[in-house]
């Protein structure tokens, strides 16, 4: 069997759910902020694969999937940070249990 | 290339930098909103001469430096300069960090003038993020429980829409091969219809990038984070995210979906029918829940959900308009100029109570009109501009942007809107109602500072001007939304 840009395709469209469902399911917040970064490696592989099979000759989606991660790094800084925040403010970063604002 | 025409940027860079360092070696703290706002003044005086020039794009084709870009710049510095102006108070009650906060406002509103420039999708992504992860730090600055709350639910709703915006823009470069905006329209208006609708790789991606921009600019069914954020964060970065944030969500939408997907006919047709739909809804919905909050703070926040709902009325008319009308572009950057003086003169009056009462709830306001008139009176300016009615703003504002609907065959969509602005009359005006009418609980009155003041009441003249002598301020949105006449 061939590995085509399909395969990758389907691969990173499963990597996206799995990290969706995890985002939405997830109680823990660091568990969240884990799944949102496989949601940014899952398009990742998506932009490697396109610009492998599409645009050869290229390097755009390699150079787009490096600014990514360079993204996605400074978000997770920035994102433990609130976290451990929270984790003085209410001992807890179950989700769940951060409900001070609501109607 | 030329680098001149980076130099309102590379301005707020080196100020934000500045102002960072200073914070480290002086005692008096207030300067550094001196430096901040002389800063933003330096880039809006050489954002201002460039108006009107023909200049090449920079940067590879990157950054376009046209009139559409100038205005929202022009828009940012503005609001950026009111919230500084409106946040010295504020944020001297802060024992340490006074300098990030600044530097992080200045960083937030770089990103946002890149946002508004950028004509690649790599770029676009770049100053989405850093605008976005400026605010989220600014949302949990006061570091109390509903600070970071806020600021949390803002970060983790945040990166799962820019993940989704993302695979959007993956799935458009997949189709297309191209990350430049021109280069995308041209792919697409060389291919049959027939092979668009065979493969639903570009209309997904499109629908993705609906998804990721509409969370920026407050639509529903992506406002989850809109009032639970408005409330914990600290005021000032309320009404910047309220204002700013979401001009630049809709600057970039413009850009986006004008050039890249603006032609052929039937796709522009049905992109508008997305954007008239959330128009629809999000109107309803904002306005409907705005009713019983008894935080003012919440209340506005639902209410700038409805207005991200009028606005979208200017997108819808704009995806059903052929390409030399361009009443559509100029009615949404003409509200969002007037909505930002409205809506900023609402929230720092808000300030201004807010740091006397240490309350946000809007029975705390009975009596205003006795404590504190001018205030009052200024609020309520701001209140019936966003209501739409004469002689504010937000009138022409909501006139103009029907306008473009009614000629582009979405009566339906203004009939809506129309009943919408009715059913906002009463939440807005119970405000005014506490104020005037209520029983003042004490009569003490309610200080406020010269800065203070002074923002507010550039505000209300923008209000006005825009409200009773609009004819230049159109002028300006029409030479900018010019670029998209072809």
């Amino acid at each position: 069997m061939v590995i085509g840009l399909q395969h990758y395709l389907i691969l990173s469209a499963i990597l996206f759910s799995i990290g969706l469902y995890g985002v939405l399911a997830k109680r823990n917040a660091v568990i969240i902020l884990m799944c949102i970064e496989l949601m940014l490696n899952a398009v990742n592989i998506t932009l490697v694969a396109f610009s492998r099979y599409v645009v050869p000759a290229m390097l755009t989606g390699q150079v787009f999937a490096i600014f990514v991660i360079v993204v996605a790094a400074a978000e997770a800084a920035v994102g433990l940070a609130i976290i451990l925040a929270i984790y003085r403010g209410f001992e807890d970063i179950d989700v769940s249990k951060i409900d001070l604002l609501k109607w | 290339m030329n680098l001149a025409l980076f130099i309102p940027e590379i301005t707020l860079l080196v100020i934000a930098a500045i102002v960072i360092l200073l914070d480290l070696f002086i005692e008096q703290k207030r300067w550094l909103a001196q430096v901040s706002i002389s800063g933003l003044v330096i880039a809006g005086g050489v954002t201002i001469a460039m108006w009107g020039g023909s200049y090449p794009a920079i940067f590879n084709n990157m950054l376009a430096v046209d009139n559409f870009a100038i205005f929202f710049k022009m828009l940012f510095l503005g609001i950026a300069f009111l919230v500084i102006l409106s946040s010295t108070d504020y944020v001297s009650k802060f024992s340490k960090f006074q300098g990030e906060y600044y530097a992080l406002v200045l960083l937030a509103t770089l990103g946002m003038m890149l946002m508004a420039a950028t004509t690649n999708l790599i770029a676009i992504y770049i100053a989405l993020e850093l605008t976005s992860i400026s605010l989220y730090a600014l949302v949990g600055f006061l570091k109390d429980k509903k600070s970071t709350e806020a600021s949390l639910k803002y970060l983790l709703l945040g990166a799962v829409a820019s993940a989704v915006l993302l695979y959007g823009m993956a799935l458009i470069f997949g189709f297309t091969g191209k990350t430049q905006l021109g280069e995308i329209a041209q792919v697409i208006q060389s291919l049959p219809p027939m092979t668009l609708l065979a493969s639903p790789g570009l209309l997904l991606g499109i629908v993705l990038l609906v998804a990721g921009f509409g969370f920026k600019i407050a639509a529903v069914p992506f406002q989850m984070w809109v009032p639970d954020v408005y409330e914990g964060a600290p005021t000032p970065i309320t009404a910047y995210l309220s204002v700013a944030s979401k001009a630049a969500g809709f600057a970039v939408i413009l850009r986006v979906f004008f050039s890249a997907f603006g032609l052929p006919v039937w796709l522009s047709l049905n992109w508008g029918l997305i954007f008239a739909a959330l128009a629809a809804i999000s109107m309803t919905v904002g306005n409907i829940i705005a009713i019983p909050q008894a935080n003012i703070k919440r209340m506005l926040g639902y209410s700038s959900i409805a207005q991200a709902g009028y606005l979208m009325v200017g997108l819808a008319a704009m995806g059903m308009a052929s390409a030399e009308n361009i009443l559509g572009q100029s009615g949404v950057l003409f509200f969002l100029a007037s909505y930002a003086f409205t809506n900023m003169g609402a929230f720092i009056a808000i300030i201004a109570i807010s740091n006397k009462l240490n309350s946000d709830l809007i029975e705390d306001y009975s009596g205003m009109g006795k404590r504190a008139p001018l205030l009052a009176l200024a609020l309520t300016l701001c209140l019936i501009s966003l209501i739409g009615m004469p002689p504010a703003a937000g009138f022409m504002a909501k006139f103009y942007i029907f306008n473009a609907a009614i000629q582009n065959g979405l009566l339906w969509l203004v009939i809506i809107a129309v009943i919408n602005s009715v059913v906002s009359a009463y939440y807005y005006l119970r405000v005014v109602k506490v104020m005037w009418l209520g029983e003042a609980a004490s009569a003490e009155k309610v200080p406020s500072s010269g800065a203070l003041r002074l923002a507010l009441l550039l505000c209300c003249i923008g209000v006005l001007l825009l409200g009773v002598i609009p004819g230049y301020a159109i002028r300006l949105a029409q030479l900018a939304a010019n670029i998209f006449a072809y």
